[in-house]
């Protein structure tokens, strides 16, 4: 689930911050600038692990601040394909359902045949047919499921430049909040899905 | 910034865990230190990772158990990939296992199988929720713990 990522980079320590350890500087830079966010094809950031090289520190001309060159490893989320993971639900719709860090989402193909939506409570149900008759086993909210990942995108959210069509310019007030990193799971295993389904045995 | 080698290494939930419970320690003795918006973001991914742990069995882990943990399986012959998994999620189920385990019935035989799980059970400590039912039972946990 978790993966170490050796990274380099400048680190700039502004001069009111020279008292303290470098390190402990450094540390915090790096924090700031990395933890909770998603690096394009690498993954959610999320701590510092290590510091494993400091080269020189430079201060630049007209720059009272001091950049110093580290090559570090940082603690990244970033599970790998096929990995089981195990997810809260957080919502159901038509197009499937959401869950963990709310970018998860399992489309109705990939649910445990055959299922199917039901519009009054809006959620999903497995139907489970055994010798007695159907089972229907619903999806509820708030239920933890297990699910294998499937498949992962990233999305480069970086800003792009203003478009040159006036046209265009109306439907971009409303900025399109596409998430950066989402990750397609599948529960159409034996063992995948709601916890309580499998574990009554 | 320039990524180096975007997959390192592995790490279980375990370590994970341990390091982002002393890096609050360590956080909360240096005192108030900017709780500004820049340390926000680790304060928020904390938090929410922590959170997602402790609710797994991998809390009461410890560097011993996961080191016997290892010992042990090397006799499965099973990937790496596979025995993290194992860790994180500590299945109780063969249908757990074949879930994790690439074509086990390929691989592994039905006493494997049974082996493997009574292995995973009696080594691994387990889940929080896992001790409120089984409590007569639990004899590993107390005794790996105490060390």
């Amino acid at each position: 689930m978790f993966v170490l990522v050796e990274m380099v980079d400048t680190v700039r320590i502004p001069p009111w911050q020279f008292e303290r350890k470098l390190n402990d500087s450094i540390a915090e830079e790096l924090n700031k600038k990395l933890a909770n966010k998603v690096v394009y094809n690498v993954g959610l950031c999320i701590c510092l692990f290590d510091v494993t090289k400091l080269e020189d520190a430079y201060v630049f001309p007209g720059d009272g601040a001091s950049h110093t060159k580290v090559h570090f490893r940082y603690v990244v989320f970033h599970p790998f394909l096929d990995e089981i993971l195990i997810g809260k639900i957080k919502g159901c719709s038509p197009e499937g359902v959401h869950g963990f860090f709310d970018d998860i989402l399992i489309p109705p193909e990939s649910l445990q045949q055959p299922a199917k939506f039901d519009e009054a409570e809006q959620v999903w149900v497995w139907e489970y047919e055994t010798e007695e008759g159907a089972h229907d086993l619903y999806m509820d909210t708030g239920e933890e499921i297990r699910f294998r990942v499937v498949d992962e995108s990233f999305v480069d959210t970086s800003p792009t430049g203003p478009s040159s069509a006036e046209a265009a310019s109306s439907s971009e007030e409303l900025p399109k909040k596409e998430a950066p990193y989402t990750l397609v799971g599948s529960i159409s295993e034996p063992g995948l899905g709601l916890l309580s389904w499998w574990t009554s045995s | 910034m320039e990524v180096k080698d975007a997959n390192s290494a592995l790490l279980s939930n375990y370590e994970v865990f341990q390091l982002l419970t002393d890096l609050k320690e360590q956080r909360k003795e240096s005192g108030k230190n900017k709780h500004s918006s820049g340390q926000q973001n680790l304060n928020t991914i904390t938090y929410e990772t922590l959170k997602y742990i402790s609710k797994t069995p991998c809390r009461h882990q410890s560097p011993e158990i996961v080191r016997e943990f290892l010992t042990a399986m090397k006799s499965h012959k099973l990937t790496k990939a596979e025995k993290l998994q194992l860790l994180n999620h500590r299945p109780m189920t063969a249908v757990e296992i074949q879930l994790m385990v690439e074509e086990s019935e390929e691989r592994l035989t039905e006493e494997q199988i049974e082996a493997l799980l009574h292995t995973v059970t009696s080594i691994l400590p387990a889940g929080p929720e896992a001790e409120q039912k089984r409590n007569p039972d639990i004899v590993t946990g107390d005794d790996e713990d105490a060390a």
